[in-house]
């Protein structure tokens, strides 16, 4: 990952708040609800809203929402799930063109 | 049959390439008539009905693919850009039963290619997403089907042996 210099500045000032620390410790390990977030910090949900905010323009986490939970999921994590993705993706392909080989040869009625 | 597959991660896309010894008409046939575009493009275990059908520019592809629990996953492709035989370029999203589009979920733009060769035809697809976390997503909508096909493959690789 290549970053400018502003890039790195910003990604220290959002790793220079413990609360921001704390939270891209526990995200890490697996993706929280802001609300479950918001029960470990003495601040309203809406002050941990705005560091989850604040995370997320850096890129270290990505919000996704499930059903009604608004969940935190730490950037590694999303990075490691679309190397995944792409992989799942690789594999429906190689059958796909594998079908494909099998439907031409037989429609060509050898 | 001869196949490449390069996946970038940082770009979201995944480019196909495949030959056939057959000729390019017969390979852009399988995806201009629907009846022979549902005998590929989904798996053994999940078969694609293709419910409507218009390979035209501003034409929409809809189909769904069941699960053999009988679950319908449904998607439509909007046809962007069509030359005939040669080239095309597409949408794939995740439709809801109606097939509409369902919000918020990852979009495939797919861009096709279709050449003669001397022993054939040589097809080129590349499916880009939005981005990494609309690729990332893609795997919590297709584990199943993923799921599915990779043990249809180790059975395949176990009936060989």
């Amino acid at each position: 990952m290549d970053l400018s210099d502003a890039e790195v500045d910003r990604l220290f000032h959002a790793l220079a708040d413990a609360t921001r620390r704390d939270i891209v410790r526990r995200t890490v390990q697996g993706e929280l609800s802001v609300s479950r977030l918001a029960e470990a910090y003495p601040m309203s949900f809406a002050a941990v809203q705005k560091h989850v905010a604040v995370l997320e323009r850096v890129g270290l986490v990505t919000k996704v929402r499930r059903g009604r939970e608004l969940l935190v999921r730490s950037e590694r994590d999303t990075v490691d799930r679309a190397r995944r993705a792409l992989d799942e993706l690789a594999a429906v392909w190689e059958g796909r063109v594998q079908r494909m080989t099998d439907l031409l040869d037989e429609d060509s009625g050898d | 049959m001869d196949l490449t597959i390069d996946k970038d991660l940082e770009n979201a896309t995944l480019t196909v390439t495949a030959t056939f010894a057959h000729p390019v008409e017969k390979v852009w046939d399988l995806y201009a008539d629907p009846r022979k575009l549902e005998r590929w493009w989904g798996p053994p275990s999940h078969p694609a009905t293709v419910v409507e059908h218009d390979l035209r520019p501003g034409g929409v592809v809809r189909y769904f693919m069941t699960s053999p629990e009988g679950e319908q996953y449904h998607g439509r492709w909007d046809v962007d850009a069509v030359d005939e035989g040669k080239h095309f370029e597409a949408r794939d999203g995740f439709a809801d039963a109606d097939g509409n589009l369902v919000d918020g979920m990852p979009v495939t733009t797919m861009v096709y290619t279709f050449e003669s060769t001397d022993s054939g035809a040589r097809m080129t697809s590349v499916a880009r997403y939005a981005s990494t976390e609309d690729l990332a997503k893609v795997l919590e909508m297709g584990m199943e089907e993923g799921m599915t096909l990779a043990m249809g493959q180790m059975e395949d690789v176990l009936a060989d042996a």
